[in-house]
């Protein structure tokens, strides 16, 4: 990784480093009183450790001009590992914390592995963990190839990459420490926040500099994605986040925001998480990887068009059916209501690309689980983006609002289609990455398929089922007219469903880790291809140095 | 970069001409249908929005044609279920507890509502079939530490608690005898044995007799001031009966020692401003109707 840099390079990342161990310092300092201290301690150690690895090759033979000629997949290499990393130590705290619902025993009596504590683990480590680095590892190789450029630096996409890798480390340590801002998906404190906020515009900055320097006369369907995905989420992220510290050497702050106009912000934020985080960032994979490996144009350039600026526009508005019935005004909630009506058909038609790009490559569905990986990402993807239009109706959200339903419908776009489509586009990125002719072993590739489907079925039949009952026992009543079920009797009554639901959860941990296994093997292992050097940028010339 | 418009061989569509690392685009037109649902969404959307509460004004806001208020249909909704269940309630409120429990038909609505009131209030401490545990009093075995039993009493310990912070609270309170020093440890074993031998006759031998007479002396100059000369308690005061078998703390030898010691003071919450009068008088029936089979 370090003979991609020059001598400089590896300076500059050093100088880096000590800024930012210095700020560690200052926070330990600082929080000496508090659990600021122990996270101040932590980004020293991290800054000491990678710094330690530079500083002791900084006398490694240096790269040549001539890697300019080719593309910047280092960075790309890292975060597929990282991401693969945070899969299995999420998705292992999500099976935990699914059994802890089913035998409560399981917290073992400890603060740190209380529910409260691990659950966010969970929502983090598989969402910021693994999606976020698969993002960000797909979409450096997407940019370049599309642009036909190298990245537009070489320390940036590091500072980038292993910046949001400490802001998941903050993030997951401090939730078992207790730190917490107590806003779903939005947990981590004010400390942690202002450094993704610098991480996020570094990337921001870095994505524009290498789509400017384009040899390319238009610019990509999946560029656009992953632009809205950047832009949007720095927004989100920065006015969501708006806090007051207690004092500098304190984790704990509060929001600015009051009452109900917090409850207003925080889910304008949560939803546009899943809108631009989680939708947008991972159609821009399916975009590039899909119609990659079916080998087939994409259905319709102005379908693209309508989908993309019909999600970014519609998914503003949504966030609001998430307070239905609540003290938020109703006009607020008919906006969110009527917004995500109309969202469906943009959402469908981005599906419905997907899908009748396959044309004339069906039977490479059938054989090929990578490819069927990608389909089925885009049917749940289909599927899930109707049940939340249907679930964001006022009437209908008056029975599933807080019941496992909405777990549901949040896994089946969470295992279904996020993890399915990223699980797809990195086996597809893997071999010609490491410049393998294939997977280490396609048969590991379909056990992880059918483990994974499976897995998702069970799950979201178990959430759907649990959920159904749970909102009719709610509001079952006698015939004198009084609540029929008391809530242990609707505990009791989800307790098969949630030992499913673990099982589900675990089949498709069982997969991620298989998956791993033949990724390593993969790039340990795989067989050499024999066709090398296509994947190359815009002739070599047109790239100056220190461009 | 090709800017090459091609014809797709599979689908006979134009491609766009654009090319990214192998990656084309066909020209197909957006197809009608999703036109059509366009459309259908749209329509909907403006439809609801006329009809309902939806766009900001300055400091008001778009009323709907429909003119409804979530608030006022809550409201409406609550008076609606009101109304319905007054058809029993009223008679709840007004009778008195015999002429309820004569009543099959209204015992029927106190079985139906007290299920969900007794689960989701009382459970979480006397268990969901109101047997108890280990420091909380099973209240279907018949015996009862405050009051008679009857449905007035009850009613009255729901509304008061016991210990709680209510101002006319039931208060009852055992004092720390060997932890406050008021006995030693050989007078605490005495008392103990000597209570202990009151429920297990057979707990009295030659070997043990002489500790059990000095702990009946105990017991006179100590313990007798609340629970009575012949350690038969007062329900009156909540005051528990020591000669039976029924045991909040337990009965067994160590727990005697162990009370005597520490002192006890249990604590049930008051629920008069939780419950409504309506509500504590089902619960009451209720948990009375839990132990009418009892001796």
């Amino acid at each position: 990784m370090i003979s991609g840099l020059t001598r400089d390079e590896r300076v500059q990342g050093l100088g880096l480093l000590a800024v930012v161990g210095a700020a560690g310092l200052v926070l330990a300092v600082a929080g000496r009183w508090d659990a600021l201290g122990i996270h101040g301690l932590l980004i020293v150690l991290c800054c000491a450790l990678l710094a330690g690895y530079v500083f002791f090759r900084l006398g490694d033979p240096e790269p040549t001009e001539e890697r300019l000629s080719r593309y910047y997949d280092d960075p790309t290499k890292v975060g597929i590992a990282l991401s693969m990393a945070w899969a299995i130590f999420g998705m292992f705290i999500g099976v935990w914390v699914a059994s802890q619902l089913a035998w409560p025993d399981l917290t073992f009596g400890q603060a740190w592995s209380s529910l409260g504590r691990l659950r966010p683990s969970h929502t983090t480590g598989v969402i910021f963990g693994f999606g976020g680095n698969a993002l960000i590892a797909t979409s450096y190789h997407v940019v370049q190839r599309t642009s036909r450029a190298r990245l537009a630096g070489h320390v940036s996409p590091w500072f980038v990459l292993l910046g949001f890798n400490l802001f998941c480390l903050l993030a997951v340590t401090g939730y078992s420490m207790g730190i917490t801002q107590s806003k779903e998906y939005a947990e981590p404190e004010w400390y942690a926040d202002i450094w993704l906020v610098v991480v996020w515009v570094t990337y921001f900055v870095l994505y524009l500099r290498t789509l400017a320097r384009r040899k390319e006369p238009h610019i990509y369907v999946a560029n656009w994605y992953y632009l809205a995905f950047i832009v949007v989420v720095a927004i989100l992220h920065i006015f969501n986040n708006l806090a007051v510290p207690v004092s500098l050497g304190s984790s704990k702050s509060y929001t600015i925001w009051p009452g109900v106009q917090d409850a207003m912000v925080q889910w304008w934020y949560g939803h546009n998480a899943v809108a631009f985080f989680l939708t947008a960032g991972f159609l821009a994979m399916m975009y590039y990887y899909l119609p990659k490996r079916a080998d087939r144009p994409i259905f319709s350039y102005r379908l693209s068009i309508l989908s993309f600026w019909g999600i970014t526009f519609f998914y503003m508005w949504a966030g609001s059916h998430h307070l239905h019935y609540t003290a938020l005004p109703q006009w607020v909630q008919t906006l969110g209501m009527t917004f995500s009506i109309m969202l469906l058909v943009p959402s469908w038609a981005s599906a419905g690309n997907a899908l009748l790009t396959l044309r004339g490559a069906w039977h490479k569905v059938r054989d090929d689980a990578t490819l069927r990986f990608m389909v089925v990402a885009a049917i749940f993807y289909g599927l899930s983006t109707f049940e939340g239009s249907f679930l964001a109706i006022r009437p209908v959200n008056s029975l599933s609002h807080y019941t496992d339903w909405t777990v549901g419908h949040v896994h089946a776009g969470a295992l279904g289609w996020v993890a399915f489509i990223t699980f797809g586009s990195i086996y597809t990125l893997v071999p010609s990455l490491w410049g393998r002719a294939r997977m280490y072993s396609p048969a590991l590739i379909e056990v992880h398929f059918w483990l994974a489907l499976a897995g998702t079925l069970v799950y979201v039949f178990a959430m759907w089922n649990s959920g159904i009952i749970q909102g009719l026992m709610w509001r079952t009543y006698t015939e004198s007219d009084t609540l029929a079920y008391t809530f242990v009797d609707t505990l009791v009554a989800m307790y098969p469903y949630y030992i499913a639901r673990a099982f589900g959860g675990l089949l498709f941990l069982l997969g991620a880790i298989v998956g791993s296994f033949n990724i390593w093997m993969t790039v340990k292992r795989g067989p050499v291809a024999v066709e090398a050097g296509r994947d190359l940028p815009a002739a070599a010339v047109a790239l100056t140095p220190g461009e | 970069m090709s800017e090459e418009v091609e014809v797709d061989p599979v689908t006979g569509e134009q491609t766009t001409g654009h090319e990214w690392n192998g990656i084309k685009e066909l020209d197909t037109a957006v197809p009608r249908g999703i036109l059509i649902f366009i459309i259908v969404t749209h329509l909907f959307a403006f439809g609801y929005w006329v009809l309902m509460p939806a766009f900001p004004i300055g400091w008001t806001y778009t009323k709907g044609l429909l003119g409804i208020n979530q608030h006022e249909v809550v409201e409406q909704a609550l008076v609606q279920l009101q109304d319905e269940r007054a058809s029993w309630t009223q008679k709840i409120d007004q009778l008195p507890f015999n002429e309820i429990q004569a009543d099959q038909a209204l015992m029927t609505n106190v079985r139906d509502s007290g299920r969900q009131l007794f689960g989701d209030n009382c459970a979480a401490c006397h268990g969901q079939d109101a047997r108890g545990r280990s420091n909380y009093p099973d209240l279907t075995d018949g015996d009862w530490l405050w009051g008679d039993g009857s449905p007035e009493a009850i009613a009255e310990t729901l509304r008061v608690g016991i210990n709680s912070g209510h101002a006319e609270t039931r208060m009852a309170q055992m004092p720390a005898f060997g932890r406050d020093a008021i006995l030693d440890r050989q007078q605490v074993r005495q008392a103990a044995l000597y209570i202990y031998s009151l429920s297990h006759p057979d707990a009295s031998t030659p070997e043990n007799i002489d500790q059990i007479e000095g702990g009946r002396t105990v017991f006179a100059d100590n313990c007798a001031g609340c629970h009575g000369e012949n350690a038969q308690g007062d329900r009156e005061a909540g005051i528990p009966n020591l000669t039976d078998q029924y045991w909040l703390y337990g009965g067994d030898l160590e727990t005697i020692i162990e009370t005597i010691h520490g002192g006890r003071a249990g604590h049930m919450p008051t629920w008069d401003e939780r419950l409504t009068p309506t509500e504590m008088k089902t619960l009451a029936l209720y948990v009375h109707d839990l132990g009418a089979g009892a001796p």
